[in-house]
């Protein structure tokens, strides 16, 4: 782009409808945030406990992937393609959960 | 030539013939997509470990309040551990992350707001949100400077470690706060979850700056954008698991 001159591009308005999902995208994260912390300050530690915890930050990991990484507005097959490798995860915390319990009953 | 070569392949193409997208997605963005299932993969593995090596050791069991740090008997309560905030001698719980979550969470919002701006080729807004961005991901990398710098010098009166020694603070051998694997795993993960953001800020600046240089407008599109925007949530993301099986559980 040397002397010529450019063309300005073509400004659209700003997308009310999708700012404003954004903003309540945001406004739920924080209100989820909130939650674990009044159930980390007025529970006392138990399993249950751990999977509430647990339970609502798959929610939160459900709203950053889905509406901020717009990855609910793609084509399935790449929903798919993302999400059935991620499942080997559960495998292995399981499979390292059992053998963490097999390492604690040798130590203690 | 060129143009007898296009006649003859046209007619072949078929589903599996080549020009076809079913992912609908540009090669760039489906490449972000993969490199951060991997990208999940190494956080999942660390923070598996992290549960594998909590697991093996002795949880506390009793009320809170009576909780003291030891290197041998049980695993940290974390809300004993993270109870400092800078420039205030007060014990308050949690909430120096709390701070540090929220300000991840809204430069991921500055960010999908950058990603919009670009959609409409508003080259100000996408500077201004990029910005913000930018300014997030600083913000939360100076936290993270105070709190390593905070957990490294340690404080509460230290732990004992044998009759009559006191021992502050945590390096990779010992800490005051429970077995040594605790602070191992502290450095690892949050300090490999800090590098991502590092990086993160550094690939924003460069974007931001083709943005400024009109990079976008003139290839007629702000992927790119999107793409950083890919990677930023994704470290905001790891984060949201950080936060709660570090810090909450």
């Amino acid at each position: 782009m040397t002397t010529e001159e450019m063309n300005p591009p073509v400004v659209a308005p700003p997308n009310k409808e999708k700012i404003k999902k954004i903003w309540y995208t945001a406004l739920l994260l924080g209100i989820i945030t909130t939650i674990e912390f009044i159930i980390a300050f007025t529970m006392e530690a138990s399993t249950f406990r751990v999977s509430l915890f647990i339970g609502l930050t798959i929610v939160k990991a459900f709203y950053i992937v889905s509406e901020f990484m717009h990855l609910k507005y793609e084509a399935k097959v790449l929903i798919w393609s993302v999400l059935i490798p991620t499942t080997f995860i559960i495998w292995l915390l399981i499979a390292m959960l059992i053998e963490g319990e097999a390492i604690f009953k040798v130590r203690f | 030539m060129s143009a007898t070569e296009s006649v003859i392949n046209t007619p072949e193409r078929g589903l599996w013939g080549g020009g076809v997208s079913p992912l609908k997605i540009t090669y760039g963005k489906l490449m972000m997509w993969f490199f951060l299932v991997s990208d999940a993969f190494t956080f999942s593995a660390l923070l598996i470990t992290y549960a594998l090596i909590r697991y093996s050791y002795r949880a506390f069991e009793g009320i809170p309040s009576e909780f003291v740090f030891s290197p041998d008997q049980w695993w940290p309560i974390p809300e004993k551990v993270f109870q400092a905030v800078p420039f205030l001698d007060v014990s308050a719980p949690l909430i120096f992350v709390g701070i540090m979550t929220f300000i991840l969470i809204m430069s991921s919002v500055t960010m999908v707001l950058a990603v919009e701006a670009g959609h409409r080729m508003d080259r100000v807004a996408v500077e201004k949100w990029m910005l913000w961005t930018i300014l997030g991901g600083i913000a939360f990398l100076a936290c993270q400077a105070w709190e390593w710098g905070h957990f490294i010098h340690g404080a509460h009166g230290g732990s004992m470690v044998a009759e009559g020694t006191t021992f502050f603070g945590a390096n990779l051998l010992e800490n005051q706060y429970g077995p040594p694997p605790f602070a191992d795993l502290f450095f690892f993960i949050t300090g490999f979850h800090g590098t991502h953001v590092l990086s993160g800020v550094i690939l924003n600046m460069i974007i931001f700056y083709n943005v400024t240089v009109g990079l976008y407008d003139r290839r007629g599109h702000y992927e790119m954008v999107e793409k950083v925007g890919l990677y930023w949530h994704f470290v905001d993301l790891v984060w949201v698991f950080v936060f709660t099986f570090f810090y909450l559980v």
